[in-house]
């Protein structure tokens, strides 16, 4: 049996950019600058160590997969460069403002018709933040979530990890198939070598749009999302505060503030 | 009046205060119902009677200690079919945001995390949110089903609001994938005897100007002086000075403290998505360009070794 491993990879805008919305609320990807999310470039690490330590029978291949708009292939090319063997990207106008269930349930549709043992994926997209796709993923592929690993392995059939939570740290062991996510404290992600880059630029990207998918445009984007966003306003820039130089008083001085605001 | 389903988080028993949180909350919308689940399940409900809840539904089963997250949305399935509640809460801690997440794909509603106040409204609660590293407020609701809504720590007030707080059984039998993930071990987080990081009034930061694990005594010693929790910038968790639990940041803890004290570090944007929203902001730096000092309601343009523990022996003589 070989190694089947879809890695789910966002393309999110650069977090250094201003970002900001669009018109109808939905983030703009236009304005700003797009990258591969770099906490999914974890995933990608961890994909390339297991599929690395496979002594299975047959071979570990890896699939990069994701759901957003052309630009996005820039994410897969880059996951392609690091070691990934091929690549889907999911595109479709009607996906336009899809909200964390639709992505979801496009995702799983996806890595079904891909074909997996094993889905990987980041801790949380750095633009949403929201960090609970992989579970959403699982509970609609019907297999188990094995999520915010800071170390994983696959033997036997059996993905085996480390969970640091809030109050403890746990192991934890599922049957494959399986969908796991990992932090950033799983180990730095590599850099593309000159070698992958070209070697990337001749591996397989297929398109798939939602009919591909056999999925209604009324179940995904904007029109088919479950929340609504009503408003968005910038912050007010937080008032300038007061700045001292210490000249050997600045201890005390940050005392008389704290004091001033009663925190002492 | 409609009933508000409340997710509890405790440890054996002991509530931990996002819940509370909640339930205040909860109060803004309708009548609470808590859910715990678990070992010391029922001896939540004094604490939860207190604070608003009318009924408790409790339940206790190996599965929800020796299995991940999937039986606790079993049991929240069974709750929200038996309250037909008009909204069902969780603070938004890791598990838990996981527990919502697929209880929405369930039971087909919409899904709000990470709210920081929330509302009633004519078409349902709204939520606010704080995004972009917080750049932007939104305010958001949902349109399908039974609005799921997780929320950060620190976004309301605990308050008292005695209520009867009865304590009823909830009969839950897990399906198949509850126990796909089976827990191997597990270690408990050993107690510093410092306030719990995301619920603590005050934060005390070090980053990668403490310069070594031994001089994080230096941050210690003002967290100490004030009952302060101790946070930790990526670099300095990075540089193995201080444990990643204590991380601020994108991907460490989100802390929205009364007070934010951040020494010897830069102000990323990684690490203010973290913190931005801490009421009062103080930075001591170096560096008078750090961008920390855009944010700081006051700063202090230093060497942290100086300030620091100047400003620990002052506070411990104020307070004598
Ligand atoms: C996907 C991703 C996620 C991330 N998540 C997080 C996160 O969760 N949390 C986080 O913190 N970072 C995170 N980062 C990293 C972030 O980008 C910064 O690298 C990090 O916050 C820098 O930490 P620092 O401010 O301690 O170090 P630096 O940026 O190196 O700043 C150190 C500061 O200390 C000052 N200093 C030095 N010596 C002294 C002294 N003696 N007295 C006073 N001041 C002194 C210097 O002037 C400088 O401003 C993330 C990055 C990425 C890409
Ligand atoms: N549009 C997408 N395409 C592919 N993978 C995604 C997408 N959105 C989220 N993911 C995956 O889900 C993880 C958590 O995302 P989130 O729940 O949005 O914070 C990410 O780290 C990715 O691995």
């Amino acid at each position: 049996m070989s190694l089947r491993i879809v890695v789910c990879v966002k393309y999110v805008p650069d977090a250094g950019g201003d970002r900001h919305f669009a018109g109808d609320l939905t983030v703009d990807r236009d304005d700003v600058d797009g990258l591969l999310s770099e906490l999914d470039e974890y995933a990608v690490e961890q994909a390339l160590r297991i599929a690395g330590d496979w002594d299975g029978d047959g071979d570990a291949e890896i699939t990069v997969l994701t759901v957003g708009p052309e630009d996005a292939r820039d994410a897969l090319r880059k996951a392609l460069s690091m070691g990934a063997d091929k690549a889907v990207h999911v595109e479709d106008d009607a996906l336009h403002g899809t909200d964390a269930l639709g992505t979801s349930l496009v995702l799983a549709k996806a890595v079904e018709k891909t074909g997996y043992d094993l889905v990987v994926c980041g801790m949380a997209s750095t633009d949403g933040t929201m960090g609970v796709l992989p579970a959403l993923l699982a509970e609609r592929l019907g297999v188990p979530q094995v999520t915010l690993l800071s170390e994983v392995s696959v033997e036997d059939g059996v993905v085996r990890g480390r969970r640091d939570g809030d109050t403890a740290s746990e192991v934890l062991e599922a049957s494959l198939p399986a969908v796991v996510s990992v932090t950033d404290q799983s180990g730095e992600a590599r850099y593309p070598s000159f070698k992958g880059i070209m070697a990337a630029k001749k591996k397989p990207v297929e398109s798939w749009d939602l009919d591909d998918l056999e999925t209604e445009a009324e179940e995904v984007g904007l029109a088919g999302a479950s929340s609504v966003v009503d408003t968005a306003v910038a912050r007010p820039a937080r008032t300038a505060g007061t700045v001292v130089k210490d000249e050997g008083e600045g201890g005390r001085q940050l005392a008389e503030f704290l004091a001033g605001q009663k925190f002492i | 009046m409609a009933e508000v389903l409340v997710y509890v988080d405790h440890v054996d028993g002991s509530v931990r205060k996002p819940t509370l949180e909640l339930l205040t909350l909860a109060r803004r919308i309708g009548e609470p119902v808590a859910l715990a689940l678990g070992t010391g399940a029922a001896a939540t409900a004094p604490v939860l009677a207190e604070h608003g809840a009318v009924r408790v539904l409790v339940h206790d089963a190996p599965e929800y200690a020796d299995y991940l997250v999937v039986p606790k949305v079993d049991a929240l399935q069974v709750a929200c079919e038996a309250v037909s509640p008009a909204a069902v809460l969780f603070p938004s801690s890791a598990e838990a945001k996981e527990i919502a997440g697929r209880l929405a794909v369930r039971t087909g509603s919409g899904l709000i995390t990470d709210a920081v106040d929330l509302e009633p409204g004519e078409q349902g609660p709204v939520a606010t949110q704080s995004v972009f590293a917080a750049a932007f407020t939104t305010t958001s609701r949902v349109t399908k089903g039974v609005p799921v809504i997780t929320v950060k720590p620190n976004s309301a007030p605990v308050e008292g609001a005695p209520a009867a707080g009865t304590v009823e059984p909830l009969a839950v039998t897990f399906g198949k994938s509850a126990t796909g993930t089976r827990v191997v071990s597990r270690t408990p987080r050993e107690s510093t005897g410092r306030p719990e990081l995301t619920e603590a009034a005050i934060v005390v930061s070090g980053g990668r100007g403490v310069n070594g694990a031994d001089n994080f005594a230096v941050i210690e010693a003002l967290a100490d002086s004030l009952g302060a929790a101790v946070g930790a910038s990526r670099a300095a968790v990075d540089a193995g000075w201080y444990p990643h639990a204590n991380q601020v940041g994108q991907t460490g803890k989100s802390v929205s403290p009364q007070l934010y004290i951040a020494s010897g570090i830069s102000g990323a944007i990684q690490h203010r998505a973290g913190m931005q929203t801490s009421k009062t902001i103080v930075a001591v730096n170096k560096d008078a360009e750090a961008p920390i000092f855009d944010l700081a309601d006051y700063g202090v343009v230093g060497d942290l070794f100086e300030v620091v523990p100047q400003l620990t022996e002052e506070i411990k003589k104020r307070k004598g």
